[in-house]
């Protein structure tokens, strides 16, 4: 296997990602990450000098809306999904220590 | 040995306006501020599965407008990009902004200093969208989220690092809130938040490389940037004098406190993983659109003060305020346009108006009076309908909620009354009952006129011309006539 | 008349002509669901009284003269990712498990306006990441031609559904293949429309530079139908383009002659399984017959669609998956202790785990140091890609091929090795890539009696030229065994 995937990589994915992982699907990740990148290195055999990388793959351009109040109040049909609601606004555990 | 070493304070400045926009840069829901929590809220801006953002016209013309104001070159091919990061004000936990090509570049401003003037360069102009916003549930211990901020369009101003101290910080703020203003692109009020500055700082021996910055937020006021400025470049300085390195991170100004706080955490890797928004099609702006955007440009500061010099009779310093905001400026020269009397509506401005917005704490901006009503009350002064005082009474009311003045007066009782006999009557019984002020006045005390007219105009209830009745009284003991008879 | 023998214009027709009505179309399909469902599991949920209800107004609205297109009164399903209001949606995910959307998504509007009746919602893979429908959260879907198979995947419920008669058209959505495999799969015909010709919006995103929703149907006909009523232009999906030829019966002429097909060698190759590549260029050699011209060509970059695609689809869903935080909707775990907690435990409850391994991928290639990389090196491929079809299409109408190396895998076969998994996309994803159309037509069966499909790739915007040629292969196959007969 050409790329190694360390303990701190998979950890610091999983910081970025917001997964917790337990111990053994640490060690799976680590190897199921390392075996994809070694197929997507394959890549890497292609000379892509020069090629501008492609996005969008049509030249749709400017779409654009007029500044006008189409937005309703949907204030009760958003909040009735909400895991835990007050005050018409969503809860969340405090954000500051 | 011993020798002070001397710091130089590097500043660059991220500036963040709210767009005067009706609606949010990604959705038709409103801008409008007040609003019930989360009742200006749609799919699109709480990040409902499924939803997709469609950019707002008016979002690109004030962008770019601010880009040509500031000398920016505009970036023909633009696109938006996501910023990856998980934050409840922030429903995608992507934040769509511009990394890779922002709508404008390697633009700056002209600002005075003590030393004259001077260029600090912009390095970028980008368009995003605002957060919602947080309020903290200290009975419950958590944390509530509206979405009604959410989606509000942003621009971004990143300056060069040009800045050196807290004055020239304030001048660029000034400066760009000027411009904005002008362009009716904002209202920039720090205060209220449609104007924030994160604060770039760093400090170095004059004449070496860079060190490094750190990064301020949370500076409400000119006051806190001010003291932020100094307190964080003391910080800097106090670290490197003992040999440890200024860590290149976000602090949080406490204003209150008068300190700043590292915003860190292991939790936040400030890693955005940038790429671009594949839900957005890229913005390709033509030289027709350009050169439109262009020409809407309304006149600017300096050229209205030089234009201002040559049409306008009226001082400098004049000159300086009624520019000093568009809403000033177009008050006086439609009023001017009205009436023909720059000095007049320069006077009515530079006095009472400003007078009345310290008063009331408010900013040129909010001046509400419209050039017909004021043109209006100088024609009623110049026709000695209304006297002096009466006018100021009027002009107050005009400000708070723009009457008419005519009507006003009118219902207020406030116009001069024209009856002759009336005047004439009222003036000699003054001259009967104060016989020791004729006396005065006749042995050569200028001064005891003033009393007779106030006497007179108490006598008119206020609803005479006060020039008028100075000329009766002149008039009538100029002869030798007695009046206690 | 038995309507389960109808195809979904049929039906219409039927309707139409009052031989039959939208209730007893209803009532038909409730027949089937009734007996095959427990085992097939093609629906995540069913509104048995709602979808009478609605099939109730829509006949009176028929009567009245008000639905005059060829779709109103047909049942059908629709992918569990395509939001509808006051119906839960949850992409076969725990963390959407009670997720009820406030707005419908614009195809599915569109095909209600058309008058065809929501039965409800079908399974899938989980986000639509899987080839087999068996990483959903409300169990697999099995391939109602031999339950000990999958359907495909990812749009496997709907495809299965429509194979066994539990609706008589679903839509899908595709992203690396996830209609046209599991139509192969099934034995049905499964169209991926040209990206932007079908509005996303209300689509509950897995790759939004490749995903585009697209029908599941008995034949090529009712896919055309289908596909004009979903096509439109959406003011609110900024990638949705405007298209004025979108009347996509009208291609149905069974006309092939002078069409050029191009056969590309390598997808002949290696790990094709004898009897998919036997059935396939039978059916090219059908084609021949009827007048198309029909030449083997190399398509170049075959093998690096793969490794581009997961790259560039893991990147998007690491970034559109973040939404799903336990805050506005879905599950929130039950530990909430500290909000960087909150948010971890909700979502490894919540996702699965080929979501996670895709999500913790895309996370890294996207990350600082990687992004040049791995992303954007993946794009640049893909633009490579986008070059090589041009030439390809230069030189042909059509390119034909197989979907799927192989027929339907056993059930649990595929999960143990998630990069064999992959390899199985090797004829799906460039297409997705490229932004191009492609459809998938039943043309025989393997030896345990499997369906093999056939794909045919068309160039952007050329839908006509697919439906053309499917059509005219599909006269000339005749009549597909259903394997609903089997009920």
């Amino acid at each position: 296997m050409a790329n190694i995937i360390s303990e701190e990589t998979i950890e610091y994915v999983g910081i970025l990602a917001k997964l917790e992982l337990s111990d053994e699907e640490k060690k799976q990740a680590r190897k199921d990450m390392a075996r994809m990148l070694d197929y997507i290195d394959q890549l890497n055999e292609l000379d892509t000098e020069g090629v501008e990388p492609m996005s969008h793959v049509f030249s749709v351009e400017n779409v654009l809306r007029r500044d006008v109040v189409t937005g309703g109040d949907m204030r009760d049909a958003l909040l009735a999904n909400a895991p835990e609601e007050k005050d018409g606004m969503f809860v969340v555990p405090r954000t500051f220590e | 040995m011993g020798k002070e070493k001397q710091y130089e304070t590097v500043i660059g400045l991220e500036v963040h306006v709210e767009l005067a926009t009706r609606t949010k840069i990604f959705c038709g829901c409103s801008t409008a501020f007040g609003g019930e929590p989360n009742t200006h809220t749609c799919p699109v801006c709480t990040g409902m599965p499924g939803s997709l953002p469609v950019l707002n016209e008016k979002v690109l013309e004030y962008a770019v407008s601010v880009g040509l104001a500031t000398g920016c070159e505009i970036t023909r091919y633009c696109k938006f990009d996501r910023k990856n990061y998980f934050y409840p004000d922030n429903p995608q936990n992507y934040q769509i902004s511009q990394l890779y090509l922002p709508i404008c570049r390697n633009g700056s401003v002209e600002i005075e200093t003590k030393d004259g003037t001077k260029q600090v360069g912009i390095h970028e102009i980008h368009m995003e969208e605002d957060a919602g916003k947080l309020i903290h549930d200290e009975w419950e211990g958590c944390t509530l989220v509206d979405y009604n901020r959410s989606g509000v369009p942003l621009i971004e101003i990143v300056s060069e690092p040009d800045m050196r101290n807290a004055e020239e910080v304030i001048a660029y703020l000034e400066k760009l809130r000027l411009i904005i203003q002008y362009l009716g692109a904002s209202d920039c009020k720090l205060q209220e938040g449609s104007m924030r500055a994160d604060v770039n700082l760093s400090v170095r021996e004059a004449g070496e490389a860079y060190g490094t910055r750190t990064e301020m937020k949370n500076l409400n006021s000119f006051r806190a940037i001010t003291r932020a400025i100094a307190g964080e470049r003391e910080r800097q300085i106090d670290l490197l004098e003992a040999g440890e390195a200024v860590i290149q991170e976000t602090r949080r100004w406490d204003d209150e406190r008068g300190c700043s706080y590292a915003m860190r955490s292991k939790e936040d890797a400030q890693d955005y993983r940038y790429f671009p928004d594949p839900d957005l099609t890229p913005v390709r702006i033509s030289e027709a659109w350009l050169a439109e955007r262009k020409a809407a440009l309304p006149e600017f500061q300096t050229e209205k003060k030089i234009r201002y010099r040559e049409e306008y009779q009226i001082p400098d310093y004049d000159i300086e305020i009624l520019t000093g905001s568009r809403q000033m400026a177009e008050l006086f020269e439609k009023t001017t346009a009205l009436c023909g009397e720059p000095k007049k509506v320069s006077n009515w401005l530079m006095g009472e108006a400003m007078r009345l917005l310290k008063e009331r704490g408010l900013d040129p901006e909010d001046i509400r009076i419209t050039p017909s009503n004021l043109a209006e009350l100088i024609a009623m002064t110049n026709r000695r309908e209304i006297n002096g005082a009466a006018a100021k009474e009027v002009f107050e009311a005009m400000f708070d909620t723009d009457v008419d003045p005519a009507r006003y007066a009118q219902e207020k009782g406030l116009l001069m009354t024209h009856d002759t006999d009336a005047l004439t009557r009222a003036v000699k019984q003054v001259l009967k009952d104060n016989p020791k002020s004729v006396e005065d006045y006749r042995g050569g005390k200028e001064k005891a006129i003033g009393f007779l007219v106030g006497q007179t105009m108490k006598a008119m209830h206020g609803k005479a011309d006060p020039a008028l009745i100075n000329g009766m009284l002149r008039e009538l003991l100029s002869g030798e006539a007695k009046f206690d008879a | 008349m038995k309507p389960m023998d109808l195809t979904a214009a049929e039906l219409g027709r039927a309707i139409k002509e009052k031989q039959t009505t939208a209730m007893e179309a209803m009532q038909a399909v409730f027949e089937v669901i009734g007996k095959r469902e427990e085992s097939l599991n093609c629906y995540v949920t069913v509104d048995r009284e709602a979808a009478f209800q609605r099939a109730e107004e829509v006949q009176k609205r028929i009567d009245r003269g008000e639905l005059t297109g060829p779709l109103a009164g047909v049942p059908v399903a629709v992918k569990d990712n395509l939001c509808t209001k006051g119906m839960r949606t949850t992409c076969s995910s725990r963390i959407l498990g009670n997720f009820v959307p406030s707005y419908t998504a614009e195809a599915v509007v569109k095909l209600e306006e058309a008058g065809a009746v929501i039965i409800g919602k079908t399974n899938m893979d989980e986000f639509a990441m899987g080839s087999t429908t068996e990483t959903s959260a409300f169990g697999p879907t099995r391939n109602p031609w031999n339950e000990a198979y999958v359907p495909g995947g990812s749009s496997g419920g709907s495809a299965a559904a429509v194979a066994a008669g539990e609706c008589f058209m679903a839509l899908g959505s595709d992203t690396g293949g996830s209609i046209r495999q599991p139509a192969s799969f099934c034995g049905i015909v499964g169209m991926k429309p040209t990206y932007g010709t079908v509005s996303r919006y209300g689509l509950i995103a897995y790759g939004s530079s490749l995903d585009q929703i697209g029908p599941l149907c008995r034949d090529v006909t009712d896919c055309a139908a289908m596909l004009e009523v979903i096509s439109s232009h959406d003011a609110k999906d900024s990638t949705s383009i405007a298209r004025e030829d979108t009347d996509f019966t009208a291609a149905l002429t069974g006309d092939t002659a002078g069409l050029r097909i191009g056969i590309p060698r390598a997808y002949f190759a290696e790990g094709l399984a004898p009897a998919v590549r036997e059935r396939v260029l039978a059916a090219a050699e059908v084609l021949r017959e009827r007048g198309a011209i029909v030449e083997e060509f190399d398509l170049d970059l075959v093998q690096y669609a793969i490794p581009a695609y997961y790259t560039i689809a893991s990147a998007e869903a690491s970034s559109n998956l973040e939404r799903f935080d336990g805050i506005k909707y879905g599950y929130r775990s039950g530990e909430t202790e500290g909000l960087h907690k909150m948010y971890k435990k909700t979502r490894s409850e919540g996702f699965g785990e080929e979501v996670k391994r895709r999500i913790m991928l895309g996370s890294f290639v996207l990350s600082s140091g990687y992004y040049d990389a791995y992303y954007l090196k993946a794009l640049r491929v893909k633009a490579l890609i986008r070059q090589a079809f041009d030439a390809a299409f230069s030189a042909f109408d059509l390119i034909l091929g197989p979907a799927a190396p192989t027929t339907a895998p056993l059930l649990g076969e595929s999960l143990q090795d998630p990069i064999k998994m992959y390899l199985g996309d090797i004829y799906t994803v460039a297409v997705n890539l490229a932004g191009l159309p492609g459809i998938t037509v039943p043309c025989g069966l393997d030896n345990t009696g499997l369906p093999v499909g056939m794909q045919l790739i068309g160039n952007c915007f050329e839908e006509k030229k697919l439906l053309r040629a499917a059509f005219a292969y599909e006269k000339a196959r005749g009549a597909f065994a259903a394997c609903r007969e089997e009920a």
